[in-house]
């Protein structure tokens, strides 16, 4: 064997350790980076879909998508009575509505006496409550679970996906993204 | 007679009561029920079974009883009812939720490397154990 060969096959030597140890490095960033469980809906800057839901509750009307595409950015949120987070929400919800925020809300699988029960108890800040019994316009909206609150423009354009519950810290963000849409 | 009713009555109330932290409506009209048309069902399961719960994560909306499962078990049923193509209905979720509620894996995106890859170290194995097998009769 010639001598460059020699030293060739002398560092071809290495390279299965080499392999193996960017292999254990690949495994070690996979196990230490932080799981999301969030799953993103790729709704985001797309149109709202074309829905008419009935009201949810006697004393507020139901809501299709035509009442949420008024020229004004307003917060779309999806909510349930039975859902724990959603009641920790509700007071960040009630200070953004004090603030002027104009908050729609769809309830999800919800019985209207539960609703009831939920809104008397923690506020109600929304000005139509659609209610989806089966998921449907949960599912058109690409949302995986409850609550969600979606940043709609003025023209109906779906601009933000908030996942999970508003904590009092984000009030701020939200107020943002909303702004950001009313540009 | 009345010792044994009270007994009775105070195990009933021993037992742990399930505690409702999920909705109290009834599930949605196909969560649980199957197509007329048997052709029909069986398309829906098949796509049902590749389609993903997005609130458990790790299993199909077929095999889950979470109420959102049933949720899109509906819509599946409902669509193919109505005479919706199974991989339209598919598009129709992906284009929601990214690929990621789909189990049926799609060659052409970010994922062409894990298919091109075996093939590709099937085809160097096949060039470096051909040059070690033809070599002794090279070097005579």
């Amino acid at each position: 064997m010639s001598e460059p060969a020699a030293k060739a096959s002398r560092w071809a030597l290495w390279l299965p350790l080499g392999l193996f140890g960017l292999f254990v490095a690949l495994v070690l960033y996979g196990l230490m980076r932080p799981a999301s469980h969030d799953i993103p809906s790729a709704m985001i800057g797309k149109p709202l879909p074309e829905f008419n839901l009935p009201a949810a509750q006697p004393d507020r009307p139901g809501l299709k998508r035509a009442d949420l595409a008024t020229g004004k950015p307003r917060l779309l949120n999806i909510f349930a009575s039975w859902c724990i987070p959603c009641a920790a929400e509700a007071a960040q919800l009630s200070e953004l509505a004090r603030q002027g925020v104009e908050i729609d809300g769809i309830a999800i699988r919800d019985h209207p006496e539960d609703l009831a029960g939920f809104l008397s108890r923690y506020g109600n800040p929304y000005a139509r409550i659609g209610a989806d019994d089966v998921s449907s316009v949960q599912l058109a909206l690409g949302s995986s679970g409850v609550p969600e609150t979606f940043v709609i423009d003025g023209q109906g354009t779906i601009r933000y996906q908030h996942i999970g519950d508003i904590r009092p810290d984000q009030i701020p963000l939200i107020l943002q993204k909303l702004a950001e849409a009313g540009q | 007679m009345n010792r044994f009713l009270a007994m009775i009555l105070l195990l009933a109330a021993a037992l742990p009561t399930p505690l409702h932290a999920d909705d109290r409506l009834p599930p949605a009209p196909y969560a649980y029920r199957q197509l007329e048309d048997p052709a029909q069902e069986q398309q829906a399961q098949t796509l049902m079974q590749t389609l993903r719960c997005l609130v458990c994560q790790g299993q199909s909306i077929a095999d889950s009883d979470a109420p959102m499962a049933g949720d899109m078990r509906n819509l599946v049923r409902q669509r193919i009812a109505a005479g919706e193509d199974p991989e339209a209905i598919r598009q129709w979720l992906i284009e929601r939720y990214g690929d990621y509620v789909s189990y049926a894996p799609r060659i052409p995106s970010s994922t062409w490397p894990l298919f091109a890859m075996p093939l590709a170290i099937l085809l160097l194995a096949f060039v470096l154990l051909r040059r070690r097998f033809s070599r002794p009769e090279e070097t005579p």
